[in-house]
């Protein structure tokens, strides 16, 4: 703005010696704008690479799955007619859409509740002086790092019925094998160990950041008024902790609803079990599309949980700014 | 097996899908030269997707030196279903695929939907180079051959020695084929004797995979010619269903696995069973998880007459810019002399008519299965395959409900046949 305004008053000059001047002033004009939309601009031009990344990977896939979904569209075979929300509608009637929410939900709470319960203790026993500090650090990440396929190889050999070694523990010490693959809560929580297997160090390093945050005279006057190690944990690790928390909380729900590698390598079949036990809605998903090769369909499911996620974030936001006007600023 | 990395369905959605728009009429200009085109004349590089063991290797270096314009680059997945993904993908996106796709028996039917994504490969040169069935599953109605057949899966028994001597039956392959020749019923009332005289030992492994042996006798279990599905209505398949559960839970001749989970190959070890129907590509699978296990033995012999389990083909997708180069070697690579040593290499059995003929396939015995002469068990249940069951486009749909349907009664033990039948229907009229 400075800078244009200083080139203003050059402009009543001009009509009096309408022949030189413009130039001089034009040349001025045109390098200052330069500079005003480089200042206008370039952060626009930064930070833009991001932004159409996720236009074209993000955005784009998500505006045409919605396309996809308002017709009938065979997999190689490609688009057919428009049928509006006929996917939505077939997909809704069917038990197998809800019996895929129920197990979502229901694997995302019992990965989700312990991991984050867990990822607290650990990152406290961490926050505390320990030798070779690094290394434990580091460690809590290495099943993070372990594909999760491979995770759900290792995790089948523990959790096959007949001669799997839980179920042989089990029977060794005199109890009753469980079913793991035709149980559906036991199938689910096989399941959830194996997400938690993975994301509990992960996000253990997260708390573990932020415990750090966290001023260290509160512990000091803390332990000056008495409270002990529990005491101090429940009352200033915890709720200076909150926003981390439910950052966790958001990202685990995200990442929860959209499970699929770790119940999708459960069996030998991927379908989620005969009766469908443990199929995830991302697993109904690839059987739409994939097995049956009903791309409509298949995006109509899509759409529905991307909506879902949407929901639950703007709840999840909601509370997050509650709770931050409560206790954040206090 | 069925497990493989993936990224989650919705990012690989996404990404199917775009590339599915960027796709979209694409191969127009590769498709001028056709498989009519000259060959031997350009130098070219073809590329060949296969997978499994196809026995290919040396046989590509034969045909490189036979033809020094042609570079062949082999690309190979790990298992069919990789293949399989892979294929369909790349099908969707118009792009990307090889010269030459090897294809299995069991994808063929939903890739038949799809005749104008693969050459044409009728031939006068080909005719009657493969068994019947073979050219007829991969011939569409309008007759275009669209793949050129390399294996097949015909079905034998195959059964523990040992575990008959002790259950006091006969143990010797020629008593043993002729004790279970006749029908299913047959099969299933010898195993009844059979579990009566032995402790903790089933009969056969599983019932997905005996149903598996049964159904494919029926020459219109799930759908009709033109694509209607009877699969609920069937009469055929709900005997065959309600036969196979009987035997399975209420004379407990099932080990009551599920084919390929992690117990189904445990059982092997722990002498869970003493018969298992086998393709001869199933041989290599028991020597590999019955390692140390001694008296398997193979008998010549199949319940209901002869019946085929898998085979595979080789196909020339339109996309492709080499289409006459690449249905040359296909007809090459399944010419019988070809295929008779990708059999002595990998033990793929062939399915060339003058293949089952020759005397170093006749004379090949398998040293795991008490030197069982295979390869003329394999040729003689080959001619014996009568029936090509019809493979519609929900072939493979119907056949997982159905697969789930056995597991619920037969291994998870969640349904009775009834119930499970009921089960089935709903996810039949929700394709």
């Amino acid at each position: 703005m400075a800078v244009t305004d200083r080139v203003r008053p050059a402009t009543p000059s001009r009509q009096r010696r309408p022949q030189r001047p413009p130039e001089a002033v034009r040349r001025l004009a045109f390098s200052q704008r330069l500079s005003k939309w480089d200042v206008k601009l370039s952060p626009y031009l930064y930070i833009s690479p991001f932004f159409v990344l996720f236009a074209l990977t993000g955005l784009f896939p998500l505006l045409y799955t919605a396309w996809v979904s308002l017709h009938d569209w065979d997999f190689i075979g490609g688009q057919g007619t428009f049928t509006g929300l006929e996917n939505y509608q077939f997909v809704l009637a069917q038990p197998f859409f809800w019996n895929a929410l129920g197990n979502t939900f229901s694997i995302f709470v019992l990965s989700s509740v312990p991991q984050v319960v867990l990822a607290l203790t650990i990152a406290a026993a961490l926050d505390a002086n320990l030798r070779a500090r690094t290394f434990w650090r580091m460690g809590v990440l290495v099943p993070f790092v372990v594909a999760p396929v491979a995770v759900g190889l290792i995790f089948n050999n523990l959790y096959a019925d007949q001669f799997g070694l839980v179920n042989e523990l089990l029977k060794s010490v005199g109890l009753d094998p469980v079913r793991w693959h035709s149980d559906t809560l036991a199938s689910h929580f096989a399941i959830a160990t194996m997400v938690n297997f993975r994301w509990t160090g992960y996000n253990a390093l997260i708390f573990l950041a932020a415990m750090q945050a966290i001023p260290r005279d509160l512990y000091e006057a803390a332990t000056i008024d008495g409270a002990g190690r529990l005491r101090q944990f429940l009352s200033i690790t915890v709720p200076m902790l909150r926003p981390t928390i439910i950052f966790v909380v958001i990202t685990a729900t995200i990442g929860g609803l959209q499970i699929f590698d770790e119940a999708r390598v459960f069996d030998q079949y991927g379908l989620g079990g005969a009766d469908r036990q443990w199929q995830t809605l991302t697993m109904y998903i690839w059987e739409l599309g994939w097995g049956q090769r009903n791309f409509g369909r298949a995006s109509a499911v899509a759409w529905l949980l991307f909506l879902l996620i949407v929901l639950i974030s703007l709840a999840n936001f909601l509370i997050t700014r509650r709770i931050a006007h409560q206790g954040g600023r206090k | 097996m069925r497990t493989r990395a993936r990224t989650t369905a919705f990012s690989a959605a996404a990404a199917c899908l775009t590339l599915t728009l960027t796709g979209c009429g694409a191969g127009s200009a590769s498709e001028a030269a056709g498989v009519d085109g000259e060959t031997g004349t350009e130098d070219v590089t073809l590329t060949v997707a296969t997978f499994n063991e196809f026995g290919y290797e040396e046989l590509f270096e034969e045909y490189e030196s036979e033809n020094p314009n042609v570079t062949i680059e082999h690309k190979k997945a790990a298992t069919s279903n990789e293949a399989r993904d892979n294929l369909t993908t790349r099908l969707a996106a118009g792009s990307g695929l090889s010269d030459v796709e090897a294809i299995e028996v069991d994808w063929l039917p939903e890739l038949m939907e799809y005749p104008d994504q693969f050459a044409d490969l009728t031939d006068p040169d080909v005719e009657g180079r493969w068994l019947d069935w073979k050219t007829e599953a991969a011939t569409t109605a309008e007759g275009r051959l669209i793949g050129y057949g390399t294996d097949s899966g015909p079905e034998a028994v195959c059964y523990r020695a040992d575990l008959f001597e002790e259950a006091g039956l006969p143990s010797e392959r020629e008593e043993v084929a002729e004790l279970l020749s006749g029908d299913w019923e047959n099969y299933f009332s010898v195993g009844r004797d059979f579990v009566a005289q032995s402790e903790d030992v089933a009969w056969y492994d599983s019932a997905g995979a005996t149903y598996q042996g049964m159904i494919n006798q029926v020459q219109n279990a799930y759908e009709e010619e033109d694509g209607t599905v009877i699969a609920a209505e069937n009469p055929e398949v709900k005997a065959v269903y309600e036969q196979v559960l009987a035997a399975s839970t209420e004379d407990d001749l099932s080990a009551h696995l599920g084919q390929w989970s992690d117990d189904w190959a445990a059982g092997f070890q722990s002498d869970a069973f003493a018969t298992m129907l086998c393709p001869g590509w199933m041989l290599g699978i028991i020597e590999g998880n019955a390692a140390g296990v001694e008296g398997w033995d193979i008998a010549n012999v199949f319940p209901g007459g002869g019946g085929n389990w898998g085979g595979s083909y080789l196909t020339v997708p339109t996309q492709g810019e080499h289409q006459a180069e690449a249905k040359k070697l296909a007809d090459w690579l399944t010419a019988p002399e070809q295929q008779i040593k990708a059999f002595t290499a990998k033990g793929n059995f062939p399915s060339q008519v003058e293949a089952l003929e020759s005397e170093e396939l006749l004379s090949q015995t398998n040293p795991f299965f008490r030197d069982a002469p295979s390869g003329e068990i394999f040729a003689e249940r080959a001619q014996a395959v009568e029936i090509t069951p019809f493979k519609g486009p929900k072939y493979f749909p119907i056949n997982d409900a159905m697969q789930q349907a056995l597991t619920r009664v037969d291994v998870d033990r969640t349904d009775d046949a009834a119930s499970s039948w009921e089960k089935f229907v709903t996810a039949v009229n929700a394709l």
